[in-house]
């Protein structure tokens, strides 16, 4: 299958399947062994020189560069998008061989959907836009419906919706496949991706069935965090989420994407993420249209090693462009 | 190298070589080794070639150790050991610590050099191997420091020699070495002749921090320097290897007064009920069975699958398979290095090849071998019933099998299906479930939802031809020290046992109602199989009634009895405490006869004897619910117990001395840990063992947890020492018995211990010690996390 340069799927969409608990009830989740597993996943691999470099652009490609700060401007957004269009400094692009990079998306507030479609025109670089209440989406739902029909109209390309984890916590599954049912229904042709807030369902079986259901209602990607939670992105959660999406596949058929968001801060973390993608998942996981990072001052660290493998040199923040 | 243009492409791991420049300059500069002995290394000898498996290109040149040269190290040891146990245990202890320092500081090299010298990858010997060697020394030398506390009154062997494989070459270095030294024992180690580098380089560390001279000495070499090695003056042998070969170690060292210690093979089970986290078990199989190449004792290759979930589980096994990388083992994203060696490449290669001719079906790895070097795709089998030879054999290598089980109980019983008792795993978010089926399974470690968790603070070792003893924690130290011996006392001389009537014991006056003693076998009385009885005789030569004399089938029936008796093992410490308080009590209601029945057989004090025997009854019935295991502090979140089990069926064969005490202070033990017991009391007056009968019978003790079979002690032993039913057998007897209990015992390695006669009404008549003697450590471990 495949996919346009901005992660666009030339694929099926998941369709949802309606609810399906008996897929998960009695799935059985041993934290223990998901954190012996994920704890190996970097020191059984690794990748060097010329692999980690390509590693690291890659995670570009990948990227949702975001913002999502109460202090958000519409110049603050522009600079962010600026660094979408041009994440590495030339002479960096030049040295690895590379012509054009961008990153896999920008994400923002709803009120930013229109100063980020403005400054990202004619890239082809998709807007993403947090709704539903982000982060508590603790929001009557009419009025969390009405805003994602307002970011879809605003201009944004995918909708990153957060559940409620009191449905989760309370084992009200039909009450939390309605809702993200109801989401990707106003989301319309914009991609949907459900933030399971896991840093607030704690066991890992309530990742797993958050998960299930969010897929079963018809989520195009999954997402760990808002950045917002206590604990955002872990590698046991995230191995457990890719588990899950890749039982609703062995089910559907349908691919679903993932995307951990939130604590991710270094290069090294880019490649733990891509190494958990590549082993439990396989390479289609690595692109753009099935796999998004979540960071915002990750790219930094990236740029900074990019740099040292072109010049042979350790590299200084402040002589990279902000994003 | 490729451009990054064409990675993105692929996203390939690429290449990623540990450098091994620092290593290999080192083993250059050494070229050909010695052995090291007394602080220094021998001039080389006659010398052979170590090579690097991933390669088959020779690393470097050790010498092969002669007799002389063992002879030279123990006497090296010998000369050193007074001194290393006179040390105040801190200074033993800072000894210790700072091997574990130095090994930290080295610890990229030596994991590099253990790459490259075994073929396993730089992955497990940075992250497992090396920490784990440093971990068991720093938990050594706590043990020195604590010593003489902890272990009142017990001392060191004296001379340790300690022969090593070569799938862990370090690893087993350090769990020889460290408890070793830190009971105050010197060391004489051979480690494997494929693999003797890291020891050579652990012996330049010794040097290197000044270890007095003689602490540890190492000589490299193959079978036969192991072989000298067994027979040289040592106080102890501790090895870890082949069951085969650990059978022939058993047998050299039989009535040699050598302490012994065995880590063997195994055939490990590794079962996944339904309500299991089949990834999670799905990632155990890698640490299992394709951890090490395979080459691991303890692995679980005999995966058995519940079957509700067996389709599902050999699907997502394939996956994972799919998923390994074999290759360059000093490459740090490579899963699967090379095997040892060619001829152990030879092995597997043909045990596999049988196994699919006998109908098993092969899942392997789909990869590029490389074109040198000894490399083996790994692999499971399925279609691979009980009886082909992948689900019996230790294969040592990449290959697990896979077959399914309906019930928890048919479960244990594949799990128990075999001949050895290493290790075992089991998974199921059942707790209920893990711990039932933890107590049921015949192993010496079990891991619950998790697989190969080693630490420095838990025991390692086997039940059944797996071996005996066990390294780590308070358990595996104990095997380095001896408790002072109790003063000896000469056996009684053995009597005629003359089947042939004897006439001139009649002519008295008519003895009243005629008594008949037979053997005691499931509850019952039994007449002996071979219809023949002999002659009991008084302290003054008079016949005092007669005895069965019971051969081969008596004790065959004897030993079924017990094992069918199994239901006692289950039983409360506070029921079998019940049991032997009856028995006290029943004892003393007719303390007048059994005393009237000793000083008949001419033993002084008969009613000391008595009172004697009621109170150890008292004792071994108090430590019933009170000997017990611990909670080893190992690895955060996990619960490791340490469970004193029973052996099952034990023999134990009576001193020819203390007819009644001599029988109880064996038989209680071993009943009051929940054992079964086939006892030869002894010959010269078994009627003070066959009077007992009625105080068992009306005591509510369960038919075949105690049975009797009188007769010739040292001919009936061998056959419950070549019973393979019995698993622990304790004579107390004649140097000769001593001798060959131990040789015949070697059948199916079964636990042997041969207590010299003593006064069985002294202290040294009952104790703790007897207690440890009769049970093995279960090590279970327990992850917990949610």
């Amino acid at each position: 299958m495949s996919t346009s340069q901005h992660g666009r799927p030339n694929r099926p969409r998941n369709a949802g399947t309606g609810l399906h608990t008996d897929w998960f009830d009695a799935i059985a989740v041993n934290t223990p062994a998901a954190e012996r597993r994920a704890a190996t996943l970097t020191t059984r691999r690794t990748v060097k020189k010329a692999w980690q470099a390509a590693w690291l652009v890659n995670a570009i490609r990948c990227m949702d560069l975001t913002t999502l700060s109460g202090d958000d401007t519409e110049d603050r957004v522009a600079r962010l998008c600026a660094k979408a269009r041009r994440p590495l400094g030339d002479a960096i692009l030049a040295g690895l061989g590379l012509e054009a990079l961008t990153v896999g998306a920008v994400c923002v507030y709803p009120t930013m959907v229109a100063a980020a479609v403005r400054a990202l025109a004619g890239s082809q670089i998709p807007v993403a836009s947090v709704a539903t209440g982000f982060p508590a989406g603790l929001m009557p739902l009419d009025l969390r419906l009405a805003e994602i029909r307002y970011a879809v109209d605003q201009g944004a390309d995918e909708i990153d919706i957060v559940i409620t984890r009191a449905h989760v916590l309370g084992g009200e599954w039909a009450a939390l496949h309605d809702e993200v049912a109801a989401m990707r229904e106003a989301a319309g042709a914009a991609h949907l991706k459900a933030i399971l807030a896991t840093g607030d369902l704690k066991t890992l079986r309530n990742v797993y069935k958050a998960s299930m259901v969010a897929m079963q209602a018809g989520a195009d990607f999954i997402k760990t965090s808002t950045g917002k939670e206590g604990v955002n992105a872990t590698l046991p959660v995230s191995l457990v989420m890719c588990r899950a999406l890749r039982d609703y596949g062995d089910r559907t058929g349908f691919r679903i994407g993932f995307k951990p968001a939130g604590g991710m801060k270094t290069a090294k973390d880019a490649i733990a993420w891509q190494i958990l993608m590549k082993e439990e998942l396989g390479n289609d996981w690595l692109r753009p249209d099935l796999f998004r990072l979540g960071a915002s001052s990750m790219l930094g660290d990236i740029e900074r090693q990019l740099e040292h493998h072109v010049t042979g040199r350790y590299a200084a923040a402040y002589r990279h462009a902000m994003a | 190298m490729p451009k990054i243009q064409e990675i993105l492409e692929t996203m390939d791991y690429g290449p990623a070589p540990e450098a091994a420049g620092a290593v290999l300059d080192w083993l250059k500069a050494r070229g050909r080794f010695g052995h090291f002995v007394d602080g220094g290394f021998t001039r080389p000898g006659q010398t052979f070639a170590t090579d690097n498996p991933a390669t088959g290109e020779p690393l470097a040149e050790v010498t092969q150790g002669t007799a002389a040269d063992v002879a030279a190290a123990v006497k090296a040891a010998r000369a050193a050991q007074p001194g290393w146990a006179r040390l105040p245990g801190h200074e033993r202890a800072t000894w210790l610590y700072a091997i574990a320092r130095h090994i930290q500081k080295r610890e990229r090299f030596l994991a590099v050099l253990e790459s490259l010298d075994n073929g396993k990858t730089i992955r497990e010997t940075r992250d497992i191997d090396i920490p784990l060697v440093a971990r068991h020394f720093y938990h050594h030398a706590g043990w020195a420091e604590l010593l003489e506390e902890e272990f009142p009154g017990a001392r060191p062997l004296g001379v340790c020699g300690q022969i090593i494989p070569w799938n862990f070459p370090l690893l087993m270095l350090a769990w020889k070495i460290a408890p070793a030294l830190a009971a105050g024992n010197t060391v004489v180690l051979k480690p494997a002749e494929y693999t003797p580098l890291t020891a050579l380089a652990f012996a330049e560390i010794c040097a290197e921090i000044g270890l007095p001279k003689g602490v540890v000495n190492i000589v490299t070499g193959d079978g036969d320097t192991g072989a000298a090695l067994v027979a040289a003056e040592v106080d102890k042998i501790a090895f870890t290897g082949s069951t085969e070969v650990g059978r022939a170690i058993r047998q050299a060292t039989a009535g040699s007064g050598k302490s012994l210690t065995l880590e063997l093979g195994g055939k490990s089970p590794y079962v996944v009920f339904a309500d299991a986290d089949l990834d999670a078990a799905v990632e155990g199989v890698v640490d299992a069975i394709w951890f090490n190449q395979g080459q691991v004792c303890c692995a679980g290759s005999r995966i058995l699958v519940h079957e509700p979930v067996a389709a599902a589980f050999t699907d997502r096994l394939k996956a994972r398979l799919a998923k390994l990388r074999l290759g360059d083992p000093l490459d740090k994203s490579t899963d699967i290095g090379a095997i040892v060696h060619p001829v152990q490449l030879r092995r597997i290669r043909d045990l596999v090849a049988e196994g699919e001719a006998q109908g098993a079906v092969l899942h392997r790895l789909e990869c590029q071998l490389p074109a040198t070097g000894s490399f083996f795709a790994p692999a499971f089998a399925t279609n691979v019933q009980p009886a082909n030879i992948l689900s019996e054999v230790e294969i040592f290598g990449p290959v697990a099998t896979l077959a399914t089980f309906r019930t928890p109980d048919e479960a244990v019983q594949l799990a128990n299906n075999t001949r050895y008792g290493l290790a075992a795993s089991i998974w199921s978010e059942n707790v209920n479930l893990c711990l039932d089926i933890a107590a049921k399974v015949q192993a010496g470690v079990v891991w619950i939802n998790a697989t190969n968790v080693f630490d420095a603070g838990a025991a390692f070792g086997g039940y059944r031809e797996s071996g005996f003893g066990r390294e780590g924690a308070r358990e595996g130290l104990r095997d380095y020290l001896a408790t002072p011996a109790p003063k000896p006392r000469p056996e009684a001389p053995m009597p005629d046992l003359s089947a042939a009537p004897v006439p001139e014991a009649g002519g008295k006056a008519r003895p009243g109602i005629d008594r008949t003693a037979k053997m005691y076998v499931g509850g019952k009385q039994r007449r002996p199989d071979s219809g023949q009885s002999y002659a009991v005789r008084g302290a003054k030569g008079a016949v005092l009634g007669l005895a069965g004399l019971g051969n081969r089938k008596d004790i065959r029936n004897a030993v079924e009895a017990a094992a069918g008796a199994s239901g006692w093992g289950k039983a409360t410490g506070h029921n079998r405490a019940q049991v032997i308080y009856y028995i006290a009590e029943n004892l003393a209601a007719r303390e007048a006869e059994f005393a009237a029945r000793l000083a008949s057989a001419g033993v002084k004090d008969a009613s000391g004897e008595v009172a004697a025997a009621i109170r150890r009854c008292f004792w071994y019935a108090a430590q019933a619910d009170k000997f017990d295991g611990a909670v080893h502090a190992t690895k955060s979140a996990h619960v490791t117990l340490a469970m004193p089990e029973p052996f099952g069926v034990m023999g134990v064969a009576c001193p020819n001395d203390a007819p009644l005490l001599g029988l109880l202070s064996l038989v209680l033990p071993a009943i009051a840990m929940g054992n079964r017991v086939v006892a030869i009391p002894a010959p010269s007056m078994p009627l003070a063992a066959t009077d007992l009968y009625q105080v068992f019978d009306t005591s509510d003790l369960p038919g075949g947890v105690v049975n009797i079979v009188t007769g010739p002690r040292d001919e009936l032993v061998q056959t419950l020492a070549e019973h393979d039913g019995v698993a622990a057998l304790w004579y107390c007897g004649t140097p000769e018995g001593r001798a060959a209990v131990e040789r015949w015992s070697a059948g199916n390695l079964k636990v042997t211990w041969c207590p010299e006669n003593r006064d069985w009404r002294g202290p040294a008549g009952q104790g703790r010690g007897f207690l440890d003697r009769a049970t093995q450590i279960k090590t279970i471990w327990v992850p917990y996390g949610e």
